[in-house]
């Protein structure tokens, strides 16, 4: 008898409940993402001063995690078509690059977080860094819960079991890309 | 398994490529100072860049109507909120309520009272120390 939940299998909506599940979490994440980002653009050109502020962020910083993140995208989703083609092993690989990239992401943000907040650019500052740190850091903890699932999945893609989670998490994964698309414009380049 | 039609790796590689070119165009567009220009290259290319990176990468374009359907509410929603909530954060003063303190930052920072730092605010009813200037 199979131990498998009848829900990761059965698609009563014509799509993999997996694949729904995804999409219905990005869904939401819209909503949360979009109060977010909706909120600050309205700050934002409420107040003319908040251009002065956001001057203090480094834009080759931005730049340079907005490069990683993108590559990692790739990297994801040559893991979805690797495991398409049943090739586990080489999903494994492209997976911990993903992650990889995702580590990498983290630790530029930490160097430019810790730098801006020994320079007194802290979350209680005013309202523009509150946003600030607020955005990039619930966007932040979406890169580490991500790094987090892509290393299990990587570890049953190795054995060549449960292939359709590489194409699942590639698709979260991309969703935190695209949602870094819009905060690298508002919180680096529109001074 | 996804049930998508299954594009050469070289595919990716190729949209990834037009994603980082897009990247160099927003990141430089900006430095020119013109407005209008900024708001094309920095924000108008970033609508470009998700478009290519939902449809290329996450396939959304291979999901039934109703997920793209799904998505697309979620995303009226977001203006909604905007349309709603915009016209009063945005105003300074409304029917019986005002905002005097931000009113007074903007006044200072409008005639160059307050600098840019990261320090202290220029706005808001809870920054009224800013008027002042920083701290």
């Amino acid at each position: 008898m199979s131990t498998r939940p009848i829900a990761t299998t059965r698609s009563a909506a014509g799509i993999p409940t997996a694949r729904l599940a995804v999409w219905w979490i990005i869904a939401s994440e819209i909503v949360i993402f979009g109060g977010v980002l909706g909120s600050y653009i309205m700050h934002r050109l409420a107040h003319g001063i908040w251009a002065d502020y956001a001057a203090n962020t480094n834009p080759w910083i931005g730049l340079t995690n907005t490069f990683v993140l993108l590559t990692s995208s790739l990297a994801a989703v040559l893991a979805h078509q690797a495991a398409e083609r049943g090739d586990g092993k080489r999903a494994a690989k492209l997976l911990y690059a993903t992650t990889g990239g995702g580590l990498l992401f983290l630790c530029i943000k930490g160097y430019e977080w810790s730098y801006e907040i020994s320079h007194g650019m802290t979350i209680t500052a005013n309202t523009f860094w509150s946003f600030y740190y607020t955005a990039a850091g619930i966007h932040a903890a979406h890169v580490i819960a991500g790094c987090i699932i892509m290393l299990f999945v990587a570890q049953t893609a190795k054995r060549n079991e449960e292939l359709h989670r590489v194409e699942i998490i590639g698709v979260y994964w991309h969703f935190v890309d695209v949602v870094w698309i819009f905060l690298f414009p508002l919180l680096y380049i529109a001074k | 398994m996804s049930d998508h039609a299954e594009h050469d790796d070289s595919h990716y590689i190729k949209i990834w490529g037009y994603l980082l070119v897009l990247l160099a165009i927003s990141f430089v567009g900006p430095m020119f100072e013109i407005q209008w220009l900024t708001l094309l290259t920095a924000f108008g290319i970033a609508v470009v860049k998700a478009y290519l990176v939902v449809v290329n990468f996450m396939h959304i374009n291979m999901t039934p109507r109703f997920v793209i359907y799904t998505i697309a509410t979620t995303l009226v929603f977001m203006f909604l909120f905007f349309a709603g909530a915009a016209p009063d954060v945005m105003a300074d003063r409304g029917t019986n309520w005002i905002k005097p303190a931000w009113i007074e930052a903007e006044r200072a920072y409008a005639a160059g009272e307050v600098g840019g730092d990261a320090h202290g605010d220029g706005h808001g009813e809870d920054h009224g120390e800013a008027a002042e200037g920083h701290h």
